[in-house]
């Protein structure tokens, strides 16, 4: 039987969530766009289909400390400044972000892992929710997301007047187990029909029949030396927004800032786009904004899928198609590269 | 948190500098109680960093089979580079690694005879095998060695090169250098070419290092030569920051360099992208 607890006391089950653990939900600045906020009471969720940025900075943060150094005369101490972090909740992540932490893993989780991404990764709880109005940029399906599913370790479906609650995960159970005495029984046939409402939604978004089809590791040599890539790369202006806002982008940088008492080493976001990406003392490998470009999309639909048994590394969240200054975009390289 | 994280360095610290050439530098490095700071296999490369100046990967000069101490070769090019040449013997450097896979020296490599080819500062992830292969010399054949640089006075550890290996049985070197100069009675020319003279006996196996544009000439004048892609290895070297294929910079293809390589098959290499 699906819990379920009416719009109209939304508010109490955050209130209750904070009380326990740390919680954010998608709220809306004051440009109305949404991003994700620490809860208190009386914030309300946003109604945007998504938030700005990716719910990656969850578990990847755009810059943390990676160590302290104290350096006096010829000697070097190493402080190792790891501590356990708190268990949080993000409510409200769509099926996108939700697939895009499973991208993640795969580069984090793997051998050496890293322990700054676990240790996040362990103490928070994903609480999706499920779309009921994908924008005309969505497509999440053509990567074999289904929007209404969302998974998580709790799934959240709103039914228009109320959110039903399904936990699918030990950490799921434990959520549920916070609020299950604010949950009411409710009669599930009403999500039914929200959910085909969506499905009919998604048929006929703009992408609905983008294919992945011809893309993975099987043609890497082909799509690299593809002449597509001069003219789809001509107006990007590296400005590095989509590797930004991507909730699958994951590199980085390593650098050291000097405190005046101490030396602190961050991890801070990269991206490939920029021209200093690459450069080393003796030369660059990528030294126009050509290969750079070719670098962001080769990654997604062919280097990763080629190391992880076929799995894109793209979700179809379609951020960057709505920031790119010069809108360029996955969708349109997709389009131009397919091979039929 | 009491889990290990590679990104957290270890202490190493300098006990000897050497001045090999007018821009290279070797040090030796040893942990704060002395011995080790890891173990390694030759090709594999180690993050040396000055807190505050920067971190960058380096090929592990000496042989694992020092049991004492690790050494770097290091070229003065960049600013971490410039620091670490003004620095004096004492000096503590954080260390991270070993990274990399390794020439296949239990492997592909036992029993073959072998003709390293090396390039200026190239020579140094080379010198970690050589002197692996002289302290187990019964596993391996001959060994010829051609290596070249700009001038005389760039030859790195030229010293051990005339006292140690030309002096060795089974060993043949053959130096070379960019332009004639006073004093030099060798060989001169570049390396490529070198090589097509020397025309070595096309059942080697061969490993070569040295500047991109180098390793290129030298794979097509060994092919050339009769040489097969399957018989060369060699080791890349491209813009690093974990060293465990994560921060996503280094890769060639879907392959990481500090991962997957450094170390290459040419005919694995021919597989990807032409993008280093």
């Amino acid at each position: 039987m699906f819990k379920r607890i009416s719009a109209s006391r939304l508010g109490e089950l955050f209130d209750r969530i904070a009380s326990k653990q740390m919680l954010y939900i998608p709220a809306d600045r004051e440009d109305g766009a949404a991003e994700y906020r620490r809860y208190e009471s009386g914030m309300s969720l946003s109604k945007a289909l998504n938030t700005v940025r990716s719910a990656k900075d969850f578990f990847f943060p755009q810059t943390e400390n990676l160590a302290e150094f104290r350096v006096e005369g010829k000697k070097i101490e190493v402080r190792d400044i790891r501590e356990e972090c708190e268990d949080f909740v993000i409510f409200g992540v769509r099926g996108c972000d939700v697939r895009s932490f499973s991208i993640l893993d795969k580069v984090y989780l793997c051998e050496p892992v890293d322990s700054f991404y676990k240790n996040r990764r362990d103490h928070g709880t994903v609480v999706a929710m499920a779309c009921t109005r994908p924008a005309e940029t969505c497509f999440c399906t053509a990567f074999g997301i289904d929007p209404t599913m969302p998974g998580g370790d709790v799934t959240v479906f709103p039914d228009g007047e109320g959110y039903f609650f399904l936990a699918n995960t030990e950490k799921g159970e434990a959520f549920i187990s916070m609020i299950d005495d604010l949950l009411e029984d409710g009669d599930a046939s009403a999500l039914m029909e929200v959910q085909e409402n969506t499905r009919r939604i998604l048929k006929k978004l703009p992408f609905a029949n983008l294919s992945t089809e011809s893309f993975g590791g099987e043609k890497l040599n082909e799509y690299f030396n593809s002449d597509k890539w001069g003219e789809l790369s001509e107006s990007c202006i590296g400005c590095g927004t989509c590797t930004f806002v991507c909730p699958t982008c994951q590199c980085y940088d390593i650098r050291d800032f000097d405190t005046g008492n101490g030396i602190k080493r961050f991890r801070c976001w990269d991206s490939c786009m920029y021209s200093d990406f690459t450069k080393m003392a003796h030369g660059n490998p990528r030294l126009t904004q050509l290969e750079r470009f070719r670098q962001r999309f080769m990654h997604k639909l062919v280097y990763f899928p080629a190391n992880n048994n076929g799995e894109f590394g793209c979700v179809g969240c379609g951020r960057c198609l709505s920031k790119c200054p010069v809108s360029m975009n996955i969708v349109k390289v997709m389009k131009a590269l397919e091979v039929k | 948190m009491n889990s290990n994280d590679t990104l957290i360095p270890l202490i190493g610290v300098v006990t000897d500098i050497r001045q090999d050439t007018p821009d290279v530098k070797t040090f030796r490095v040893v942990s704060t109680d002395g011995g080790k700071v890891f173990e390694h296999m030759p090709g594999q490369c180690a993050m040396l960093s000055i807190p505050g100046v920067g971190e960058a990967m380096f090929s592990i000069t000496s042989s694992p089979t020092n049991t004492e101490y690790m050494e770097f070769s290091i070229k003065k090019c960049g600013c971490l580079t410039d620091w670490l040449h003004q620095m004096d013997v004492g000096q503590q450097i954080t260390i991270r690694g070993p990274y990399g896979n390794a020439f296949p020296v239990e492997t592909a490599l036992k029993g073959k005879d072998l003709l390293f080819i090396a390039g200026g500062i190239g020579l140094a992830p080379l010198r970690s095998v050589i002197n692996y292969v002289r302290d187990k010399r019964e596993n391996y054949g001959s060994v010829q060695i051609v290596y070249g640089s700009r001038s005389k006075e760039d030859l790195v550890d030229y010293r051990e090169i005339i006292d140690e290996w030309m002096t060795d049985d089974g060993i043949s070197v053959n130096l070379t250098i960019d332009n004639p100069q006073d004093g030099w009675d060798g060989h001169v020319g570049f390396v490529p070419n070198y090589v097509t003279e020397l025309n070595p006996d096309t059942n080697k196996t061969v490993l070569v290092c040295g500047p991109p544009v180098m390793i290129k000439f030298t794979l097509s004048a060994l092919k050339e030569l009769g040489f097969d892609e399957t018989q060369v290895y060699t080791t890349m070297e491209l813009r690093m920051k974990c060293g465990v294929g994560k921060c996503g910079r280094c890769n060639i293809g879907h392959k990481y360099v500090c991962k997957d390589g450094p170390v290459f098959r040419c005919d694995e290499l021919g597989e990807l992208p032409d993008e280093y």
